[in-house]
């Protein structure tokens, strides 16, 4: 990697104003994206902001109807919380399907949402729950907040500091991992909610995506028969040597159709 | 059988070492004073190397050097030799193109060197290799393996028209094609056998030392047999003289083949060393290895089977294009014929039998030997022919094996295709397999499955293999540029603990501990009071290393003929001790005794006497008197070069679950049988065939190396794309053997490294094309992944 500065941040704020003051600054959260790209010499920033030493951003809350929580919680916290399992299942399970445990320990979901990989896991929990993102200036509805391929709402100087989750009535996700990464080639996020049906899809685009189509049936019918017909163009979708875009879109129909049948 | 000698589980005694991160590889090894080596890589498939320009590389921070293909030149330096020479049908030699150990002019591979940085630190050496201004001219690239020979594509090497390395022929082209005239049917598969690439855990890694004040250049690398790698760099590129020259290969991290090879990078460490005056290392990083070390596989086949009506086989015509990469590998050229087509008999009684190969050159990295080298890839063809062919004739596929199966009392048998086997029950072994696989419970979990929505299929496969290389005067008849003996030393020290020294190489396998079980077995000495010292010229008398599955069955041997020595001479002080003759003295469990008396000596006080000599039958100068007298020391060297290759084989059945919405196949059973003659270490063989096993089920589901066809870009260049094995993938192997003792050498052994990977591919694919069989799939290319399955399930059912 290239030589770099590296300082320890006191809190959010102060990271967002580190950031602020220089543009070629970043943070590092759980590193386990931002590291391997600077050891392959993929990026040269001039100095880490380590996120690490900022205690609230760290944690999980539950109050009746949301669950919250800070940006610099590892996936395995969250996919061992109690708390997490018991209001929304899905997002417990999903956590627990990333990477591998070495991954899970240090990966973080502020890290995760802000790098905004199109195989990331967590981005179809944040759509398909309709989560919003907090920062260090606003709140982001998730619908928001994924703009891209690798990009994403933040501002240069901003931060993710926590993700609030509304619970759902049910909700579950599937995953057909790359058998070589394990990212998501196709994940399927889907929740029943007071307000409506959410069906999120990450993996199978550049960027995380609903299918109207699917919420509509489902909102009529909640069962894994609704959605076994629709199907989603794979036009723009990715392609790549272990998944054709028309493979991906087939995968979409039939993970939606195993969540729907597993939700919880 | 004792606790510790031939025969028993002893737990591996290395891995307490390896376990608590004790073990020594070549990146611990530090020299004083070293400085690192950085390789600056092309970026293109193919490309003119225009200019190099070094002046702000060599002017940036800590630089030592910047070193080109014309520094290479300048000092004269040899190119990579291949070891392995083949003749084409029409009798020319193959084209054996010169392979600088970095680029000169022109660069015919992503990753080739083409300058190396060498700078006090690692990161100073990569800040400094981005300096380095290379002015590429690009130009088109041939990648596909099948499309090397057409007309018009981009030539690798100006000498090889239509790409082509060699065109070989092997067999009886006549009688072939009369047992296809007379055929009832033909069958016939084309099939790919895919690129791999070897992934060992440790990465190749090199540190040279020269020492200008007595000329001696001291080399440690990742090698599976240091010797070669001394004689093939010190011979042919460095022109550094054996004598002056120490390879050390402290623990190999694996290497399945790949680290068989002189490798340029080794060499260059060496040569600027030397040119330089300080210690050189260099350490690959992961992406360097996906693209450097010597990749595996990558064939083109069409097989035609000869069957009559009662589906015995009559005739087997086999036409492959080896892929060889862009320079031939130091024994590419031995993988894809005497190590492929002579295996083409497989456990079968084909009278006639005709194989012609293109090796070809394509803008690639090298291919050479991977775990099996050749034979994985023999099987994968007659094992998928074979199961073809029952489906086509409608015989079972236990049957049809069961048919053409070489009968147990024809042995030794001399196969169509130059080999002479030595040994086997093919029936017994596949009886045990289906006993073991409750292959007659399957239809019963087939139904169960289709119950949950789900497509089961078994196969089986029946392979054998070719191990323990070679008797040196056939391999050199062969084209082999090399002997392949081992050799081995033990030496017991005077206070009766013992030393022995092998020219085989661990890389994984265990060494340490069945050699040491073997010497305990055959000397009587406490297995703790052995020690195995391997991986080392310097220590190591010569040595030709591990590969092919042979350290066993010919560095064992080694080892049993060096201890038949020490107990002859051991005979001699022992009767001199006991003032017995000779003749009457017996040796058994460590004791040198009188027969028929309870007079006896134990082999730690005949060792000691050795080396204490005091009361010994010493030298007088009366040649009469003399004729009974030993010089001291217990000390005993052999060779041992085998007299024929041996013959391990087994009976494999997978069972595979297939979610037809999705393609995943599961490997949800799988029973491997083989027979590896006599046994060492139990758990050794079992974990050697497990893991060979785990390495074909890699290639059947998982592995594969695909390039860009256009660019020649490695797309499956990290663990991010390449799919390794991993303990998800696969179930718990049900592994037995069946034991019959090889008569080629002294202890009765096959090689057992191996089988695994060459047995379970075609078990695999067989199970899924049964799985698949409701839909008309007949034929499915490796690696089945879940696209592949899917659309196989899909163009067989079209869209409703
Ligand atoms: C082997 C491996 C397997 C993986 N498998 C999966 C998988 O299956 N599914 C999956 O979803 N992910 C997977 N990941 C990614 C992993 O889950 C991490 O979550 C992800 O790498 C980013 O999180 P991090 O905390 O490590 O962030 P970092 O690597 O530290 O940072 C990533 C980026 O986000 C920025 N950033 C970090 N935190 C914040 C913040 N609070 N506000 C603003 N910007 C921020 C950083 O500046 C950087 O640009 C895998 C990673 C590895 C190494």
């Amino acid at each position: 990697m290239y030589n770099f500065e590296y300082t320890k941040a006191s809190s959010a704020g102060a990271a967002a104003e580190a950031l602020k003051a220089d543009e070629d600054a970043k943070v590092v959260a759980g590193g386990m994206t931002l590291i391997p790209t600077l050891k392959q010499r993929l990026a040269q920033p001039s100095t880490l902001i380590d996120l690490n030493g900022v205690d609230d951003l760290r944690g999980i809350t539950v109050t009746g109807d949301t669950v919250t929580i800070g940006a610099m919680t590892t996936h395995d916290t969250v996919a061992r919380s109690a708390e997490v399992a018991k209001a929304i299942p899905a997002l417990a399970h999903l956590a627990g399907l990333i990477g591998d445990p070495a991954v899970r320990n240090r990966g973080t979901i502020g890290g995760s949402i802000s790098n905004n990989d199109p195989a990331a896991d967590y981005p179809g929990a944040l759509v398909g729950l309709g989560a919003t993102v907090k920062t260090t200036k606003r709140e982001i509805a998730a619908d928001d907040f994924f703009v891209d391929l690798f990009e994403t709402a933040l501002e240069e100087d901003e931060i993710v500091t926590e993700v609030s989750f509304p619970v759902p009535e049910a909700a579950w996700y599937m995953k057909f991992p790359n058998p070589a990464s394990r990212y998501a080639i196709v994940g399927v996020f889907v929740a029943k909610a007071k307000d409506g049906v959410r069906v999120a899809v990450t993996g199978a685009g550049p960027c995380v995506f609903r299918v109207p189509e699917m919420e509509q049936a489902l909102s009529s019918s909640w069962s894994p028969d609704a959605v076994a017909d629709i199907k989603v163009s794979d036009d723009g979708l990715n392609s790549d040597i272990h998944a054709s875009a028309e493979y991906r879109a087939h995968l979409v129909t039939v993970m939606a159709k195993r969540a729907v049948a597993g939700a919880k | 059988m004792s606790e510790t000698g031939i025969g028993a589980t002893v737990l591996r005694r290395e891995d307490r070492r390896f376990i608590s991160g004790r073990g020594n590889y070549v990146d611990d090894v530090n020299r004083p004073g070293q400085v690192y080596a950085h390789f600056v890589r092309s970026p293109h498939a193919h490309a003119d190397v225009k200019s190099i320009d070094t002046t702000a590389a060599a002017a940036a921070d800590g630089v030592v050097a910047v070193l080109t293909g014309a520094d290479v030149a300048a000092d004269g330096l040899g190119g990579l030799p291949v070891g392995w020479g083949i003749t084409s049908q029409d009798g020319s030699p193959m084209i054996e193109p010169p392979w600088p150990i970095i680029a000169q002019d022109r660069v015919r591979y992503v990753g080739e060197a083409v300058a190396v940085v060498i700078a006090a630190t690692r990161n100073q050496a990569k800040d400094a290799a981005e300096l380095v201004a290379v002015d590429y001219n690009p130009l088109p690239a041939i990648i596909s393996t099948q499309d090397s020979i057409k007309d018009g594509v981009p030539q690798v090497w100006d000498d090889a028209k239509h790409n082509i390395c060699f065109d070989w022929g092997f067999g009886d082209a006549d009688a072939t094609n009369d047992a296809f005239a007379k055929a009832s049917h033909v069958t016939t598969v084309d099939l790919v056998n895919q690129r791999l690439i070897p992934n060992a855990i440790e990465p190749r890694s090199s540190v040279a030392d020269f020492d200008s004040s007595t000329g001696e250049m001291t080399l440690w690398c990742t090698s599976q047999g240091p010797h070669a790698v001394r004689l093939l760099l010190g011979a042919f590129v460095l022109q550094q003289p054996e004598h002056k020259f120490r390879v050390v290969s402290p623990d190999v991290g694996g290497g399945f083949g790949s680290k068989i090879y002189p490798y340029a990078e080794y060499a260059t460490c060496c040569w600027a060393a030397r040119r330089l005056g300080v210690p050189v290392k260099w350490t690959a990083e992961r992406s360097e290895s996906f693209l450097t070390d010597a990749h595996g596989r990558d064939h083109i086949t069409k097989a035609e089977l000869a069957l009559d009506g009662d589906g015995r086989f009559l005739g087997l015509r086999v036409s492959t294009i080896a892929n060889m990469g862009a320079y031939l590998s130091a024994f590419a050229p031995l993988i894809p014929t005497y190590l492929y087509a002579t295996l083409f008999a497989g456990q079968y009684t084909t009278p006639a039998i005709f194989a012609e190969v293109k090796a070809v050159f394509t803008n690639t990295t090298p291919v050479d030997a991977y775990r099996g080298a050749g034979r994985p890839e023999a099987t994968f063809m007659l094992e998928r022919l074979i199961d073809a062919a029952a489906k086509e004739v409608g015989v079972d596929p236990v049957d049809i094996r069961r048919r053409n199966f070489i009968a147990p009392e024809a042995f030794p048998y001399q196969t169509p295709v130059a080999l002479l086997y030595d040994s086997g029950n093919y029936g017994a072994a596949l009886d045990k397999a289906l006993e073991l696989s409750d292959y007659a419970g399957f239809e019963a979990r087939r139904k169960a499955s289709e119950a949950a929505g789900k497509l089961r299929g078994i196969g089986i496969s029946t392979p054998i293999e070719a191990t323990g290389a070679a008797p040196s005067a056939i391999a050199g008849q062969l084209g082999a540029r090399a002997g392949l003996y081992e050799s081995a030393e033990i030496r017991f020290n005077a206070t009766g603990n013992v030393t022995v020294f092998s020219g085989s190489h661990s890389h994984g396998q265990g060494h340490a501990t069945s050699f040491a079980q073997v010497v305990s077995d055959k000397l009587g000495v406490p297995y703790e009071n052995i020690e195995i010292v391997e991986g080392d010229t310097g220590r190591v008398q010569m040595g030709m290393g591990t590969f092919g599955s042979r350290s066993l069955s010919v560095g064992g041997s080694a080892i049993v003929k060096a201890s038949e020595k020490i107990i002859e001479k051991g005979k001699k002080i022992a009767a001199h001790l006991l003032e017995a003759s000779v003749d009457d003295i017996e040796f058994s469990g460590g004791n040198f005794a009188v027969k028929g008396t309870d007079k006896s000596v134990n082999i730690a006080e005949v060792a000691f006497t050795a080396y204490v000599p005091h009361n010994y039958p010493h030298f007088t100068g009366d040649p009469e008197a003399d004729k009974n007298a030993l010089e001291p020391g217990l000390d005993e060297q052999a060779f041992f070069d085998p007299l024929n290759f041996n013959f391990p084989y087994g009976a494999y059945v997978c069972e595979v679950e297939v979610d037809p919405d999705t393609g995943v196949t599961e490997v949800a059973r799988f029973t491997a049988i083989d027979d590896v003659g006599n046994v060492i270490n139990p758990m050794i063989v079992h974990g050697q065939i497990q893991g060979g096993v785990v390495q074909g089920i890699g290639q059947a589901l998982l592995e594969n190396g695909v390039y860009d066809q256009g660019s020649g870009q490695l797309l499956s260049g990290s663990y991010m794309d390449y799919t390794m094995p991993r303990a998800d993938n696969v179930p718990n192997i049900d592994s037995d053997l069946t034991i019959t003792p090889c008569p080629m050498n002294p202890l009765g052994v096959k090689g057992c490294g191996e089988m695994g990977t060459i047995g379970s591919p075609p078990a695999v694919i067989n199970a899924i094309i049964d799985a698949l069989s409701g839909y008309g799939v007949r034929h499915l290319d490796m690696p089945a992944t879940p696209q592949r399955v899917w659309s196989a399930i899909r163009e067989a059912r079209p869209a409703a």
